[in-house]
């Protein structure tokens, strides 16, 4: 007994004629599944499905089903909401939870196609033609103007402000130093290097031996300015001030005690062992006048590297991001409502926030509305899944896609949403040495560069095929995208035509 | 008559002839040189720019309107009467043509801004002019600006190159550059307003095409006050050259390397001097690169250029002597009207070819 009505989600089933004992997977489960006892034993209530044991099971003999029980069908009151409220009569606790919402909301991403050439212009083949994928995050200024050196040579004057260049318009999201582990970040910033792009760190500091790769890293500053110091903030390339996250609108973070060991303590410069509380808001920005004087704060301290303002995508996010680059930003952030966390309340991660895919198609418009569009980047973020959500959420406005849930993929994360529990058998979501040391960076960086290859390349195709070759064709280019199946009020706030419309207006 | 809801794709055959010194002579070459490149359209659509015909009255907007009905000329003229001051205004003549069929009315009227009206809104001439045009283009049905430059006009329809400059006698007006256009949509259009060249002041483009970027560059042009209203996607190129030459002051050399850049890889490899300038081009500019296939003429009043894509999907040859550029689709389109022109050459890829009145 467990002292609870639940039933376990998953049943996991060990086939005696092909296990040999080996009682490896009692070693590979972070979770504590098994035992042994004369042959394995598996308690089914602590599975996860996060298969690290079926992975690595050498006679596979392990397998990990779930749980065919069956309620009584109900439209109304299905199995997550019963066995929820069994939970809470259980614990009198909030629900947590981690990764990103996994409500059925309609997917909006899945409901817009891209377009192509036939006849009257011409595809374009990437693989005898360049295809351009390179992309400037930054400030721009809105025209240029020449002027003559003493040479006689021509240049541009004043300068253009430093930008931050991309060789591919994916970056890596902000994910913090004790929510993941420091290998896990180890491989993100060796492949953001290898690949010619950028990783955030989450609001957890900078590990000291991450310093060599921050020519790649753009650092937080979260409301619990953990990690943030002086030296730290040189080290970036350029800094992001975090409002909110997608997975967590409004509320603020809890990292417990028992995550908090010596090197965590060290670069979040914090005591061994107490909890780190990040509070909702930023306690010095009550109002976008504040936020203005933390950015200009930044950019002094850092000697006008850029700065990156991120926030949740809710109902009035193109006003705020109209009043964030006002106020100076440099790159705005959107993180929509499918991102992930590494621990969220339920309540909050499933019915708060709108859909990224929104979020970025009336921020774009509203920029180029009041004409400020060139003033800051947009980067897009909350459930990237793939090449083709990459090139939809370019169409619809955003320089560059942020993933942060995709990336822990690669690196053999099986979206179990247990992050919270800090028991990652991947060696991911865990600060636990003999979890961690399961991730070798080297391995995952290899993973991380090969996925990010695999995506440009289909990038490259879907540009071929719409018969452009730069990136910046593509960006802000909804007449290139169409929607089938979304209502008619989505289709006008996104400035989409359905499929069957042509080119006309 | 009027169908605009419908962006016309299509393919064409372009001509464009200058003569440097400012000669002026009548519309025949020109005609001659498009009934060549006849197989490049198909009778449903054609038009040509002119520059210098109005010697006389050179000071004057002459800006060249369409009506479909007499509403939206009695609202036009309502409309600009109080915008501007007339000098001058006449029916544009027009000659029975078996081949064109139910035409809409030109007119054409020599104007200035009305200066209390400018100043009270305080915008440059210039400005004030591409204001009302997107006005009446946007907001008066059935009536369209053909054309708004000083001494140039536009004329243009639904035909054979050859049918349009008989219907609009073409032949009678003199000038130093034309430019002539055929057309091959995709579809049948209803509107003559859609047939080439476009225009802005004394901008005008023709295009051969379709500019894949168009989503972008249209939406960019707009946060930058242009309204694309002709449901073609070469308008935009005519809204570039005004918006980068004229506004931006875009020195011309580089208005290619926004328009039809060059690959970073190329980029990369230039000196530093040039790497920075043409890197900070891109950056800046980047919703004005016209990607997909096109070859352009695009004229004005000191001169003519030609520029293709950035790699050069649609045709394009220049031939040059002392006192002629000429830029067309095909050679046949030059030789046709000056057989033994020394200089024939195939630009570039993303080349600037670009003629130069020499004399004002």
């Amino acid at each position: 007994m467990n002292g609870t009505i639940l039933q376990p989600e998953f049943l996991v089933k060990i086939d005696g004629d092909k296990c040999d004992k080996c009682k490896r997977c009692l070693d590979y489960c972070g979770f504590g599944t098994f035992s042994f006892n004369e042959e394995v034993l598996p308690n089914h209530f602590k599975c996860v499905a996060c298969h690290r044991c079926v992975t690595y099971c050498p006679h596979a003999a392990i397998t990990v089903v779930s749980n065919p029980l069956s309620f009584r069908d109900h439209p109304n009151w299905t199995p997550r909401h019963i066995q929820n409220i069994f939970k809470q009569s259980e614990t009198g606790g909030m629900l947590l939870t981690g990764m990103g919402n996994d409500l059925a909301y309609p997917v909006i991403f899945d409901r817009i196609v891209l377009d192509a050439c036939q006849v009257t212009n011409p595809s374009i083949d990437p693989l005898r033609e360049p295809m351009e994928l390179r992309t400037y995050l930054g400030k721009k200024p809105d025209t240029v103007a020449f002027a003559r050196k003493e040479d006689g040579s021509e240049e541009i004057s004043p300068a253009i402000p430093d930008n931050i260049q991309i060789d591919i318009p994916i970056v890596f999201a902000p994910m913090s130093y004790g929510s993941i582990s420091l290998n896990a970040m180890k491989a993100i910033v060796m492949a953001a290097d290898r690949l010619g792009t950028i990783a955030y760190t989450g609001e957890g500091g900078l590990p000291r031996e991450l310093y060599p790769y921050g020519h790649r890293i753009i650092l937080q500053c979260a409301s619990g300015r953990f990690g943030v110091s002086a030296e730290y903030l040189q080290v970036g390339i350029g800094t992001q001030i975090k409002i909110g996250q997608g997975a967590k609108p409004g509320i603020g973070g809890h990292l417990p005690g028992e995550k908090i060991p010596e090197p965590i303590s060290e670069t979040r410069m914090i005591p061994v062992g107490t909890d780190a509380l990040s509070p909702a808001p930023q306690h010095d920005i009550y109002s976008i006048e504040d936020l203005r004087m933390l950015i200009y704060a930044l950019k002094e301290a850092t000697g006008y590297k850029p700065v990156c303002v991120k926030i949740a995508a809710v109902h009035n996010v193109a006003a705020i991001a109209s009043g964030i680059v006002r106020a100076g930003a440099d790159l705005v952030y959107l993180d929509g409502f499918r991102g992930g966390t590494g621990a969220a309340p339920n309540i909050v991660r499933d019915h708060v926030g709108i859909p990224i895919e929104v979020a970025v198609a009336v921020v774009d418009e509203r920029l180029r509305q009041e004409g400020i569009r060139n003033q800051a980047s947009i980067i897009a973020a909350g459930s990237i899944r793939s090449a083709a959500d990459v090139c939809k959420a370019i169409a619809l406005g955003a320089d560059a896609c942020a993933i942060g849930t995709a990336a822990l993929v690669a690196l053999g994360c099986h979206v179990c949403q247990k992050c919270y529990t800090g028991k990652c058998s991947w060696g991911i979501a865990t600060q636990k040495p003999e979890l961690e040391r399961r991730l070798d960076p080297e391995w995952g960086s290899e993973r991380l560069c090969n996925m990010l290859r695999a995506w440009s390349i289909e990038i490259k195709e879907v540009l071929g095929a719409l018969g452009i070759n730069a990136i910046e064709s593509l960006r802000g280019n909804k007449e290139r995208l169409r929607g089938v199946g979304l209502d008619r009020p989505t289709l006008d706030v996104m400035g989409l035509k359905p499929a069957g419309v042509g080119m006309g207006d | 008559m009027m169908d605009r809801d419908e962006r016309n794709i299509s393919g064409c055959g372009l001509t464009g002839m200058l003569n440097k010194k400012g000669l002026r002579i009548n519309g025949q070459a020109i005609t001659q040189s498009m009934s060549v490149l006849r197989e490049r359209g198909n009778g449903l659509g054609a038009g040509f720019a002119v520059y210098g015909p109005y010697p006389d009255r050179k000071d004057k907007y002459a800006l060249h309107l369409m009506y479909d009905n007499p509403v939206a000329r009695r609202r036009t003229e309502e409309y600009l009467s109080a915008q501007f001051q007339f000098d001058s205004e006449e029916p544009i003549p027009t000659r029975n043509t078996p081949s064109i069929k139910d035409p809409p009315v030109f007119w054409r009227y020599f104007v200035l801004p009305n200066e209390d009206v400018r100043q009270a809104e305080n915008l440059g001439e210039e400005d004030f002019v591409i204001k009302r045009v997107m006005h009446i283009n946007k907001c008066i049905d059935g009536a369209f600006v053909v054309s708004s430059g000083k001494d140039m006009a536009v004329f243009k329809g639904i035909g054979y190159p050859e049918d349009i400059s008989e219907f609009f006698m073409i032949e009678k007006y003199e000038a130093y550059t034309w430019i002539g256009h055929a057309r091959f949509p995709t579809n049948t259009p209803g509107w003559w307003g859609g047939a080439h060249p476009f225009t802005i002041l004394d901008w005008s483009v023709v295009h051969n095409g379709e500019i894949s970027s168009y989503g972008i560059n249209k939406r960019y042009l707009k946060m930058h006050g242009y309204e694309c209203t002709m449901q073609t996607d070469s308008e935009v190129i005519a809204y570039l050259f005004d918006m980068l030459i004229r506004r931006h002051r875009i020195p011309l050399a580089h208005v290619p390397d926004i328009l039809a850049s060059d690959f970073w890889k190329n980029i990369d490899a230039m000196d530093d001097g040039q790497r920075r300038l043409k890197t900070a081009l891109r950056m800046v500019y980047g919703s004005a690169l016209v990607n997909g296939p096109f070859a352009v003429i695009v004229g004005h009043n000191n001169g003519m250029m030609g520029l293709s894509d950035r790699v050069k999907l649609r045709p394009m040859v220049a031939a040059e002597d002392a006192d002629w550029l000429y830029i067309s689709s095909e050679e046949a389109g030059i030789r046709e009207i000056s057989p033994d022109i020394p200089r024939v050459w195939h630009p570039e890829a993303g080349e600037l070819v670009v003629g130069k009145l020499e004399v004002n």
